[in-house]
């Protein structure tokens, strides 16, 4: 379909996409989203502190059920929706994440569950993981030389 | 109060990376690569650690919360064990993590059907 466009069109929509001015509605958008999630994800934090459970543990616990609450949302096709009026505010949670594994993996499942679901879970996922890894190595490598 | 800290903490973290979007033509993907490196060296520099502190998941559940959760086990195990430690830490520290998003993405991909695209 892409290729049917003339180059007119092109031109045209290539213009839209174009980095301008950040839009006003586009910041509070995300801000909002963006700070709701995080908010959830305090409750769930401050329960699960409450029943005494360790400073850590809470904290990877959260972090699991955001997930899950990200890949849940996603397999209703809610958080994509959540994801056009937040913006970066779905995206950067960890909830979009997740998001971002489940939404490419349930797409291309007509592949099969080796390369359709098993590798495209990690379109974006595999990129933040290689650069997440890599760069705390390197970080670790130099911690250990400088201390 | 926690939770409004949690709020403006998360939601300003989201402003910057909407900013980046809409200012650059970086898309999400890069975006979300940026800061989960961001995380990393804040996390390091024991910056990032600070703001977790005051803002709690506001400052967690972001992705670039996910960094400085790598550069925390990083430093964990190389007080620990040394050199090996730099290759230890990070995978420990972020396992949970990294083992929901496997474990409940797989599982929902799997059951979930997509969305029938009308495009106009």
């Amino acid at each position: 379909m892409e290729q049917k466009r003339t180059k007119e069109e092109y031109r045209k929509w290539s213009q839209q996409q174009a980095p301008g001015t950040p839009k006003a509605k586009n910041l509070v958008m995300a801000f909002l989203v963006g700070g709701i999630i995080c908010t959830i994800g305090q409750f769930i934090l401050r329960a699960l502190l409450n029943t005494g459970m360790a400073k850590e543990d809470a904290g990877s616990l959260t972090t699991l059920f955001m997930i899950f609450i990200g890949a849940f949302l996603t397999g209703l096709n809610v958080y994509d929706d959540i994801g056009r009026i937040g913006g970066a505010g779905a995206a950067i949670p960890v909830t979009g994440f997740a998001n971002s594994i489940v939404s490419p993996a349930m797409e291309y499942k007509k592949e099969g569950y080796v390369m359709g679901v098993g590798a495209r879970m990690f379109l974006i996922a595999g990129p933040v993981l290689v650069y997440g890894i890599f760069s705390s190595i390197i970080a670790g490598i130099v911690y250990y030389l400088v201390s | 109060m926690e939770f409004l800290k949690a709020f403006i903490v998360g939601g300003l973290i989201c402003v910057a990376g909407q900013l980046l979007i809409d200012l650059t033509k970086l898309t999400p993907a890069r975006i979300m690569v940026i800061f989960v490196v961001a995380g990393v060296v804040l996390g390091a520099l024991g910056i990032y650690p600070r703001l977790v502190e005051w803002g709690g998941a506001g400052a967690s559940v972001p992705i670039i919360g996910f960094g400085n959760v790598l550069a925390k086990g990083v430093i964990e195990d190389v007080d620990k064990k040394g050199l090996i430690g730099a290759f230890s830490g990070g995978v420990r520290a972020g396992a949970v993590g990294i083992a929901a998003a496997v474990f409940f993405g797989y599982i929902m991909a799997v059951v979930s059907k997509p969305k029938a695209k009308n495009k106009t």
